[in-house]
């Protein structure tokens, strides 16, 4: 085991993993953070709290990574390279180990251009890629991203994203190698609704042997109405939700359509946990966790191993 | 080449409001190539600025110059006749310019008449577009002739995000998504296998982060 | 009252609107004498600075006469002129005067009276418009005297 995080800990099992998502409030709110959280405790291994997302100001990932560690949750411990630079990131680290958090998601972020700041300077001092290598370098030589050694390294396990469904399709193993190559631990990938292109994308990485290198999670979220799956389609960036999808939603009544969603996401999960190289479901049920417990059941992922 | 556009004309009259006799100075070099600082854009103006002045009622003398180079002292101190019988020099070179003329006559104010955009080149007749940040180690031997630094509006050296789509950049649909122009080149030629080649996080310092830069060439001096 | 008459500078081009203008004439199509003919090669060959320094010299309209779409003798001239119009009818408005007061239009040589009637238009137009406000540097005032 390369760290203390629960995360890994499942994944060594052999068991599918089952991670949900925590978006901090955009306000001095604690209580939302704590009530998110209560929602999926028991359920998840582990909770991504999220990092000013779609770049919009939320309450910091890292002060709501502590609230969820002092309920005795397991956070996943979101970092963009889009607002802070090197120095910034890393001092966060080292407090977030500090505060027991030992597993992190290393991302780019979404562009300010879509969120409430787009007059803000998007700092990108690291890309993805760069950070993973940063946090890796901390735990495994015990040095700063500059070189000086820490007393103390922390031990983070290292996740990051990867979206089976962007443009060049081509490239998107490679682009997982190389997230691999910096020193990535496990992957949650972008939301799958396109199953037939996912399996596609994972025969690429089982042929390469990745899947056998870091441990893939799939990405699942349901969706709450036919209107939240045209968005969807339509203006999400790096999104693909085929056309029967949104004919599934639109098909059922409207007060029907939650229902729905969830099944689809159900049936998602049954076929996706036989795709060779996945091991475990990220469950991104935006402000919608109270659904989070009845699609780890009846997806039957519950209960959760006790590592 | 150094690229700019006419700032909007309500801030340069509101810039020389209250002088009676300017020195409208353009420059040879990249922003007669862009068509915003040549010759040409200097006539422009200074029309454009007299007739302004004469709707208003008011007496604008405006002296036309065009310079070889605004950033090279040996051209700026052509002015150096004019100059004492100005209020002030409206420049219309890029920011280089403008501070080249304020370095050299300490007592006259002198005003940008352009905003100074990018480091770019030409895509065709009246359009230009970014192509160097002048970060000052450059990686384009990494990455197929195609700037990551300059191109990619997140700045990724291991791109592409998850968000480009068809080609283009999540930001618009008129940007090309600079990782998927690496890509395509990489792939013409045979070179795929590289793209997996992790790029170190960089060393800013030869780029702004060390500071303001010079170049010192001793043989030379 | 006495009627305002307008200064209007038309750059008309040799191969369509300069013959069209003295096809007018031979017609004996009357047009209003405050249009002042200047022919050019090409309505391509009229640059920004051309218009700008007939309005700054008291013109109060200036017409850019080209051929019809296709029919430049030297292949696009007519294209970028219109161009170049609207890009300068933009740099006009910016300094507060009229855009209406710089038009492109376009004839053949053998439209004598769409010429006359153009002409006559624009003529009334620019009557309705006034003045450019550029003559009142007619009344001007020294400003701040150089330090």
């Amino acid at each position: 085991m390369k760290t203390e995080s629960v995360l890994e800990k499942v994944f060594a099992t052999g068991e599918l993993a089952v991670t949900g998502e925590c978006g901090p409030p955009r306000g001095a709110l604690p209580d939302v953070v704590k009530n998110k959280a209560a929602m999926l405790k028991g359920y998840v291994d582990a909770v991504n709290v999220t990092d000013n997302q779609t770049a919009m100001v939320r309450m910091s990932s890292f002060a709501a990574s502590v609230f969820l560690r002092q309920m005795d949750l397991h956070p996943v411990f979101q970092m963009v390279t889009r607002d802070r630079n090197r120095l910034a990131m890393q001092s966060d680290i080292l407090g977030a180990y500090s505060h027991g958090i030992n597993t992190m998601l290393c991302l780019s972020g979404d562009h300010t251009q879509f969120g409430d700041h787009a007059m803000a300077a998007n700092v990108h001092d690291l890309d993805s890629v760069q950070l993973i290598q940063t946090v890796r370098g901390m735990r495994d030589e015990g040095r700063f991203q500059g070189g000086a050694e820490i007393k103390n390294p922390p031990k983070m396990f290292i996740g990051a994203a990867a979206n089976p469904f962007a443009d060049p399709f081509e490239l998107r193993v490679a682009r997982l190698a190389k997230k691999v190559k910096a020193g990535v631990d496990f992957i949650q990938t972008q939301c799958i609704y396109n199953i037939d292109k996912f399996e596609t994308w994972m025969e690429g990485v089982c042929k390469r042997g990745l899947h056998e290198e870091v441990y893939i999670m799939a990405g699942i979220t349901p969706m709450k109405s036919a209107g939240m799956a045209r968005y969807m389609k339509k203006k999400v960036p790096g999104m693909d939700v085929p056309d029967e999808l949104v004919k599934r939603m639109e098909g059922v009544p409207k007060e029907k359509q939650a229902q729905e969603g969830i099944d689809i996401c159900v049936e998602s999960i049954e076929r996706l946990r036989e795709v060779e190289g996945v091991s475990g479901f990220h469950i991104m049920a935006i402000e919608w966790e109270e659904k989070v417990p009845e699609i780890v059941q009846r997806a039957g992922l519950y209960p959760r191993p006790q590592v | 080449m150094i690229t700019a556009e006419r700032k909007p004309m309500d801030e340069i009259m509101e810039s020389i409001d209250g002088c009676g006799r300017i020195l409208l100075v353009g420059c040879n070099e990249c922003v007669t190539v862009c068509a915003a600082g040549g010759r040409k854009e200097v006539a422009l103006l200074a029309s454009a600025l007299q007739m302004a002045s004469m709707k208003k009622g008011r007496a604008l003398d405006v002296r036309e110059m065009t310079l070889e180079r605004q950033c090279d002292p040996e051209y700026v101190e052509e002015l150096a006749p004019h100059i004492g019988q100005v209020d002030a020099v409206l420049s219309m070179a890029c920011g280089c310019g403008v501070q080249e003329i304020a370095r050299r006559f300490k007592t006259t104010r002198v005003f940008p008449a352009l905003n100074t955009t990018f480091m770019g080149a030409s895509e065709g007749p009246g359009i230009w577009a970014e192509r160097c940040q002048g970060c000052g180690d450059c990686l384009l031997g990494l990455t197929g002739g195609i700037c990551p630094i300059a191109r990619c509006a997140k700045r990724l050296m291991n791109g592409p995000c998850g968000g480009s789509g068809n080609g283009k950049c999540e930001i618009s649909d008129d940007v090309d998504c600079a990782w998927h122009l690496i890509w395509e080149r990489m792939k013409e030629l045979g070179i795929e296998d590289r793209y997996e080649d992790v790029i170190s996080a960089k060393d800013w310092r030869t780029g702004r982060g060390g500071g303001p830069r010079r170049i010192v060439r001793e043989d030379l001096k | 009252m006495q009627r305002f008459e307008p200064t209007i500078v038309a750059f008309c081009c040799h191969y369509c609107a300069y013959t069209a203008a003295d096809m007018a004439g031979s017609m004996r199509l009357a047009y209003p004498p405050n249009v002042k003919i200047l022919r050019v090669p090409c309505s391509g060959k009229v640059d920004a600075i051309h218009i700008m320094k007939a309005l700054e010299k008291g013109a109060d309209g200036v017409l850019v006469a080209g051929c019809l779409e296709g029919d430049c003798h030297f292949k696009n001239g007519n294209v970028k002129a219109l161009q170049r119009v609207t890009y300068l009818q933009r740099f006009l408005e910016e300094i507060g005067i009229e855009p209406e007061r710089v038009q492109m239009v376009t004839m053949s040589a053998g439209m004598g009276s769409r010429f006359a009637k153009i002409a006559a238009e624009f003529t009334d137009t620019m009557r309705e418009l006034g003045p450019s406000p550029v003559k009142a540097g007619d009344r001007m005032e020294p400003c701040a005297k150089a330090s």
